[in-house]
């Protein structure tokens, strides 16, 4: 299946009539001869720059409207090498979902790009060094790519004859099972979640390198799976499963910095994801209370249902491609029981308000407030016993001890460096 | 599934080995279309052997979620009584939400989902009074009033310090020779103490805890792991 395969089915796409997929511009020479150099020389600041800077700089240039030249094209100046044209590839395709919209032959060339590209992975024989930002793309790229092709399929009235029996023909593109089993293969084939717990006791370094190895190894399959559990997070949320989708982040401990943290992505989905699992599982505590009440704030309803609205658009999860309604469908639903849920949480907060002026309150002067008659209030709470109420205010305890662990250790340093000084 | 009438303990080893096999399908297979029948099977044997799953069932439910064709609702419906019975655990929503609305819109589900919210606001009366119109669907569940009940007495005991026989009677729905069976029960077993009391009948003071007895709420920020005093050891020494 090669790139210039795909032009027949170019009907979405404008693409400037001069457009030559076989035209490689001498930046676009320079380019790939250059990051394949870097690549092998496992010199990841370079990989870097030019996967960040040049890629886009170049893009701008030349393909702002269409896509970058053919992978067959290129191949002859990076000596046909397979894993490379993958990545090249990968960033071709990732390049013209951002900017034309692909075509259905696209979207399926390029899950099948994912495909080999996660196997050569899988099966151990890279041998590279490739930046985190880089690594975490593919993984958020992936996810991407699988939602916006349930959201293309679900629109089944505007397809054409030919691209119904393409779909058919291609029913393992982007099947749910597949992604699914992807990500979850590379989180247990880069036994991540076993390396993360040995550095907790000290055998193994993985945070503290942000990943990367610098005794020889690859650091592909370990910072993939590593990023895949952010992934797997994402898909279950998607999904609908939140149980699952925060028992896919456990092995990660988001109470300290760590890679996730290393690429501002990653950081805000991960958080954002984690934060909204547990609004759904009500399990925010007091500290990570901040989640909610951005929520609530807004919660005037207009505004927040627009901010979910928003949220659950992104998330589409339909699968058999028959009826394009349940889209809506799953949606509308998770809007509602979300909606319910913050409803739940600012009856109490309303409760709340009053009862942090008393320590002990009538349940005939709190339905006073409330401006509700006392025997609904009573239904509402449960009617203590000479109908008096005690208030129990939770406040968040200071933590003294941890402040001043982190003093002593700060003020030994300090100590520690100051003996170093020599004077004079 | 019609399972054989065998003596008891070969059931019980079976039921074992059974749960402990499923489980680590689940583990293994996340995402496999093919352990979907186990699963069913599964949730049935919860079912009878008053045991539960939430991850095998959410499992379930995924699988339903990308093969809608092969859903069955009488499933599902005990899936959501097993999440029920699990309260104060928040797994009712947790397994509803995977559950396509139009599903959720089937009458046995539009009752679960009401019983369900008298349990979170605490509406024992109507509570009861819904589940006997459902009588069929819930008595099928053996355990489902036992653990109801166990979730009323759960939530009386965090509210009250003190509490009436009659608001005990209704949140349980029990009266009479069997309710004084329970608060022996729990006389012996919780440290309820009675008081007789002229004119209201019996008053039952419930233990005291840190959500009843607000001063009781321990801080529990105060202890310091021993990995952060580690830390210190050495500028100590």
């Amino acid at each position: 299946m090669t790139i210039a395969g795909t032009m027949g089915y170019e009907r979405e796409q404008q693409i400037p009539g001069d457009y030559d997929p076989n035209y490689v511009p001498d930046s676009v020479k320079s380019f790939v001869v250059h990051m394949y150099r870097h690549i092998r020389e496992k010199n990841v600041y370079e990989i870097h720059q030019m996967y960040e800077t040049s890629f886009q700089s170049i893009s701008d240039r030349f393909f702002k409207d269409a896509p970058w030249p053919s992978v067959d094209a290129v191949a002859p100046y990076v000596d046909n090498d397979h894993v490379f044209c993958l990545l090249y590839r990968e960033m071709w395709f990732r390049h013209l979902y951002a900017r034309l919209s692909p075509t259905l032959k696209q979207r399926i060339d390029s899950w099948d790009n994912y495909c080999n590209l996660f196997q050569v992975v899988l099966h151990g024989v890279v041998n590279m060094q490739l930046p985190n930002q880089w690594l975490w793309d593919m993984v958020d790229e992936f996810v991407y790519q699988f939602q916006s092709f349930c959201q293309y399929r679900a629109k089944m009235k505007s397809k054409t004859e030919q691209e119904i029996a393409l779909l058919r023909q291609y029913g393992q593109a982007w099947n749910v099972y597949g992604v699914l089993n992807y990500l979850q293969a590379l989180v247990e084939k880069s036994m991540i979640i076993k390396i993360l717990e040995q550095e907790k006791e000290g055998l193994e370094q993985f945070t503290a390198t942000d990943g990367y190895d610098y005794s020889g190894g690859s650091n592909v399959l370990k910072v993939l799976g590593y990023f895949s559990m952010i992934g797997l997070l994402r898909v279950h949320c998607l999904l609908g499963d939140y149980h699952t989708a925060l028992k896919c982040l456990l092995p990660i401990d988001i109470s300290q910095q760590g890679v996730y943290t290393s690429v501002i992505g990653s950081h805000i989905t991960t958080i954002y994801h984690y934060g909204f699992a547990n609004v759904m599982l009500r399990s925010l505590s007091s500290q990570e209370s901040s989640y909610t009440e951005l929520i609530s704030i807004d919660c005037s309803l207009p505004a927040t249902s627009d901010l979910v609205v928003y949220y659950f658009r992104i998330l589409i999860v339909h699968f058999n491609g028959k009826e394009s309604n349940d889209n809506v469908d799953a949606y509308r639903l998770q809007l509602k029981l979300f909606l319910y849920e913050v409803k739940q949480q600012q009856l109490l907060s309303g409760v709340r308000t009053f009862l942090k002026v008393y320590s002990t309150i009538t349940l005939g002067k709190l339905a006073a407030y409330m401006e509700v008659d006392e025997p609904t209030l009573r239904s509402d709470s449960i009617s203590p016993p000479k109908d008096m109420i005690h208030v129990a205010e939770s406040k968040p305890a200071k933590r003294y001890g941890d402040y001043f662990m982190r003093q002593i250790v700060k003020l030994e340093g300090v100590m520690t460096d100051v003996d170093r000084i020599k004077l004079e | 599934m019609g399972r054989e009438i065998s003596n008891s303990t070969t059931n019980q080893t079976q039921q074992s080995a059974m749960s402990h096999t499923v489980e680590q399908l689940v583990a293994v297979n996340p995402y496999n279309p093919d352990i979907l029948p186990d699963l069913e099977n599964y949730v049935n044997e919860q079912v009878s052997s008053q045991t539960y799953s939430l991850n095998a069932n959410l499992c379930l439910l995924r699988l339903y979620q990308f093969e809608p064709e092969r859903m069955s609702t009488q499933i599902v419906a005990r899936i959501l009584i097993k999440a029920l019975m699990a309260m104060p655990a928040p797994d009712f929503s947790l397994c509803l939400f995977p559950i396509p609305e139009r599903v959720q819109m089937e009458e046995q589900f539009k009752t679960l989902i009401v019983l369900s919210h008298y349990l979170e606001t605490a509406r024992f009366r109507q509570f009861w009074d819904e589940a006997v119109k459902s009588r069929h669907i819930l008595e099928v569940i053996p355990g489902f009033e036992q653990a109801i009940q166990a979730y009323a007495i759960h939530v009386l005991s965090l509210t009250y310090q003190k509490v009436t026989r009659s608001i005990l009677a209704e949140s349980i729905n029990i009266e009479g020779l069997s309710l004084d069976k329970v608060i022996e029960h729990h006389v012996a077993n919780s440290g309820w103490v009675i008081e007789k009391n002229q004119n209201k009948g019996q008053l039952i003071i419930l233990p005291r805890n840190e959500f009843n007895h607000p001063e009781l709420k321990k801080s529990t920020a105060d202890g310091i792991p021993l990995e952060h005093i580690t830390r210190i050891l050495p500028i100590l020494g």
